[in-house]
C-alpha cells in the first residue's frame, strides 16, 4: 500500500469519486425531495465523467443522455407536480423493517466487497484500453456478436412503448 | 509552425485549459454585440428606432481638458454601449429573492442554465488550426452535443420550481416538455448526417464537407446543406434549435402575455443576466453546431481554394492567397457566420407569432419527428443503394438529382395538401376550433353591477 504514486489521474479520480460519494449520501440524507433528486443528478453526471476517464466514452455519454438528461428530468417533474409538502409527514415510525434492511444492506455490501476489493487493492493506477469504449467498437460488437440479444431488447422496448401508449390513451 | 509545436509539447492538461479559455472568450465576448444587434434589428423590422443614444459623446467646447481638435465634436456609437449600461445597471441593482423560495435551488438554477451553453462548444472546431480547436476532438462529438444540450432543461425547470410562483412553475414545466420533445427530432436530424459522413466527430463531418461537390465537381465543397437529405436535416435542425434555445416562436416558457415572464419572473439583477447570457451563448453555440454540421464550418464560400490554386490557370495565385487567408482568418469567418445565424434567429422572431401549446406539441411530434425519421431512413437506404451500385462514375449525381427531385415533389405535395386543408377549414368557417364559450357582454355587465 505504500507505493501508491500521486498521479494526476489519481487526483482526478479521488476528486470525482469523492463528489460522487457525497452526492449519493446527499440523496438519502436530504429532507427535501427535490434536493435529493438533484444530488442523484450530480451523482449520475460525475459517474459519467468517471466512465470518460476510463475511456468508456459511449457508456458515459449514454449515462448522461438517458439518466441525467431524461429520467431525472422526469423524476423532478413528478416531484414538483406532487408537491410533497413538509418532510416530517413522510418520516416513518420505528419498524422491524429498518434494522432488517440495515442488516441485509451490510451483508450485501460485505458480499460485494469481499469479491471486488481483493482485485482492486493491488491496483495503483488504471490502465484502460484506448479504443474499447468508442461508438465504433461498441457498434461493431452489438451488431455482430450480440445482434440477436440487441434485437430482442429492441422488441422489448417496443412492447413497452406500445403498452404505455395503450395505458395513456384508452380510446384509440 | 514553431508555436504549434511548442503548444503540442505542453502537458495535456495545460493544452486543454488554454483551448478552453480561448474558446470561452471567443463565445463570451460577442454576447453584448448580439444583444445590441437583436434590439436594433428588431426595432428596424418593427419600424422603431431602438437604443441609439447610450455611448454618444459630445465633447465640451470650453473645458481645458479636451484637446483642441475634439472641441464641439460629436461621437456616435449607435447605442453600442447600451448592453454595457444594462450590465452595469443589472449588477448594481438591489438583489431581490422571494422569501419563500428554496434558496439553494434558486441560486443554483441560473448557473445550471449557463453551464450547458458553454460546455456544448467543447467539440466544435472554430478554425482550421487543429492544434487549438476543438477543445476535445472526441469520438462521440455529436452525441456529446445532444447529451449536454439535454442538461439545459435543468436550469429552466429548477428556476420555475424554486421561485415558488405558479407562473414560473408553469413556465418551467412547459420548458421541460418542449425541450424533451424537440431533442428527439434534433437527434434524428444529426443522426442523418452522422450516417452520411460515417462519423460522429464534427471534424470528420467538416472534412467530409470539404470533399468535391456530389463527388464530381472538384472546385466546389460538398456542404451537407446542398445534398437533399442534408437540406431536410438542416431545416429540421434549425427548427429544433430555435425550440431548444427557447426563442420565439417557441418561447412558451417565457410567454409574457400568459406567464408574466415565465420561469424567470422572480429573478432579477445578476441572476437574470445569467439566464439572458446563457440564452445568447446558447444561440451562438447552436448556430456554430448548424454551421459545422451543415454549412461548412469556418469556410466562407463552398469553394475548394486549394484545388483551384493547384490548377494551371491565371487565377491560381489569387486562389492560393485566398486559401491562405481562409486558413488564417477561419475564426473570423466562423464569427461572421455565427452572426448570420443570430440574424436568422432575430428575423424568425420578428416574423412569426408564438405557437399555442397544442400547436407546439403536435408540430414537434406529428410533423418534425416523422420527417426527421423518414430522412434518417432515406439516408440509410441511400447508403445501401450506393454500395450496391458500386463505383459507377455518375451514380452519385443521378442519386443527388433524384433526391432533390423527391424533396421538391414532397414540398409541392405538402403545399397542395396544406392549401386544401386551409380551403376546407375556411369553407366551414372553423379556422380555429376552440372550446371556449364567449360570455354575452350584456349579461356580464349586469352581473358585474349586481
Amino acid at each position: 500500500m505504500n507505493d501508491i504514486q500521486i498521479t494526476p489521474e489519481l487526483i482526478l479520480f479521488c476528486g470525482l469519486a469523492g463528489i460522487a460519494a457525497l452526492a449519493s449520501l446527499g440523496v438519502v440524507l436530504f429532507q427535501n425531495a427535490v434536493r435529493s433528486a438533484l444530488c442523484l443528478v450530480l451523482n449520475f453526471f460525475v459517474l459519467a465523467i468517471l466512465y470518460f476517464t476510463l475511456n468508456a466514452q459511449m457508456l458515459g455519454i449514454t449515462q448522461i443522455v438517458v439518466y441525467t438528461g431524461a429520467i431525472m428530468v422526469l423524476f423532478l417533474f413528478v416531484i414538483m407536480l406532487l408537491n410533497l409538502g413538509s418532510a416530517r409527514l413522510l418520516e416513518e415510525k420505528w419498524d422491524i423493517k429498518k434494522p432488517l434492511g440495515a442488516v441485509f444492506g451490510i451483508a450485501l455490501a460485505t458480499l460485494i466487497g469481499s469479491q471486488m476489493l481483493p482485485g482492486f487493492l493491488s491496483r495503483t493506477h488504471v490502465n484502460p484500453l484506448s479504443d474499447y469504449g468508442t461508438p465504433q467498437a461498441l457498434g461493431r460488437t452489438i451488431f455482430t456478436e450480440y445482434a440477436v440479444p440487441f434485437e430482442c431488447i429492441s422488441v422489448l422496448l417496443l412492447v413497452g412503448i406500445v403498452g404505455s401508449i395503450l395505458l395513456a390513451k384508452r380510446k384509440i | 509552425m514553431d508555436v504549434a509545436k511548442w503548444f503540442l509539447g505542453l502537458a495535456d492538461f495545460w493544452q486543454a485549459l488554454i483551448r478552453a479559455i480561448i474558446w470561452v472568450l471567443f463565445i463570451f465576448a460577442p454576447v453584448p454585440i448580439f444583444i445590441w444587434w437583436e434590439r436594433r434589428l428588431l426595432s428596424w423590422m418593427q419600424d422603431r428606432i431602438g437604443p441609439n443614444r447610450v455611448g454618444n459623446i459630445t465633447w465640451s467646447t470650453r473645458s481645458k481638458y479636451v484637446p483642441g481638435f475634439l472641441k464641439g465634436k460629436k461621437w456616435k456609437l449607435f447605442g453600442l454601449a447600451q448592453p454595457v449600461a444594462d450590465g452595469i445597471k443589472s449588477f448594481t441593482k438591489e438583489d431581490l429573492a422571494p422569501s419563500t423560495s428554496d434558496k439553494f435551488v434558486y441560486f443554483l438554477a441560473p448557473a445550471l442554465a449557463v453551464f450547458p451553453a458553454f460546455a456544448i462548444g467543447a467539440v466544435i472546431p472554430w478554425s482550421a488550426w487543429r492544434s487549438l480547436t476543438p477543445v476535445a476532438n472526441v469520438d462521440i462529438g455529436v452525441l456529446y452535443i445532444l447529451a449536454i444540450s439535454s442538461l439545459g432543461v435543468y436550469g429552466v425547470v429548477l428556476a420555475g420550481y424554486a421561485s415558488n410562483n405558479k407562473y414560473s412553475l408553469m413556465g418551467g414545466l412547459r420548458a421541460s416538455a418542449q425541450l424533451i420533445s424537440y431533442e428527439l427530432s434534433m437527434g434524428m436530424s444529426l443522426g442523418a448526417i452522422a450516417l452520411g459522413s460515417g462519423s460522429l466527430r464534427p471534424t470528420d463531418m467538416l472534412a467530409a464537407q470539404e470533399q468535391p461537390l456530389y463527388g464530381v465537381i472538384p472546385f466546389l465543397q460538398n456542404w451537407y446543406a446542398f445534398t437533399p437529405f442534408g437540406f431536410v436535416a438542416m431545416v429540421v435542425f434549425f427548427i429544433c434549435m430555435v425550440a431548444e434555445t427557447n426563442r420565439a416562436p417557441f418561447d412558451l416558457p417565457e410567454a409574457e402575455s400568459e406567464l408574466v415572464a415565465g420561469y424567470n419572473t422572480e429573478y432579477s439583477t445578476k441572476k437574470w443576466v445569467m439566464f439572458m447570457m446563457g440564452e445568447y451563448v446558447n444561440m451562438f453555440i447552436f448556430g456554430s453546431v448548424i454551421m459545422t454540421v451543415f454549412l461548412g464550418g469556418y469556410n466562407l464560400l463552398p469553394v475548394n481554394w486549394d484545388y483551384l490554386a493547384h490548377q494551371n490557370w491565371p487565377g491560381a495565385g489569387i486562389c492560393e492567397f485566398i486559401a491562405r487567408l481562409q486558413y488564417w482568418l477561419g475564426f473570423g469567418v466562423f464569427f461572421i457566420k455565427g452572426f448570420a445565424v443570430i440574424t436568422a434567429y432575430i428575423w424568425v422572431r420578428a416574423t412569426l407569432p408564438r405557437l399555442r401549446y397544442d400547436q407546439l406539441m403536435s408540430f414537434g411530434w406529428r410533423w418534425l419527428l416523422p420527417l426527421a425519421t423518414c430522412n434518417l431512413i432515406v439516408v440509410a437506404l441511400w447508403l445501401v443503394s450506393t454500395k450496391l451500385a458500386g463505383d459507377k462514375s455518375n451514380s452519385g449525381v443521378i442519386g443527388i438529382a433524384l433526391g432533390w427531385a423527391a424533396v421538391v415533389i414532397a414540398m409541392l405535395v405538402l403545399y397542395v395538401i396544406y392549401r386544401q386543408i386551409r380551403k376546407n377549414q375556411a369553407g366551414d368557417g372553423k379556422l380555429e376550433p376552440r372550446q371556449v364559450t364567449l360570455v354575452d357582454p350584456n349579461a356580464a355587465s349586469t352581473q358585474g353591477a349586481g
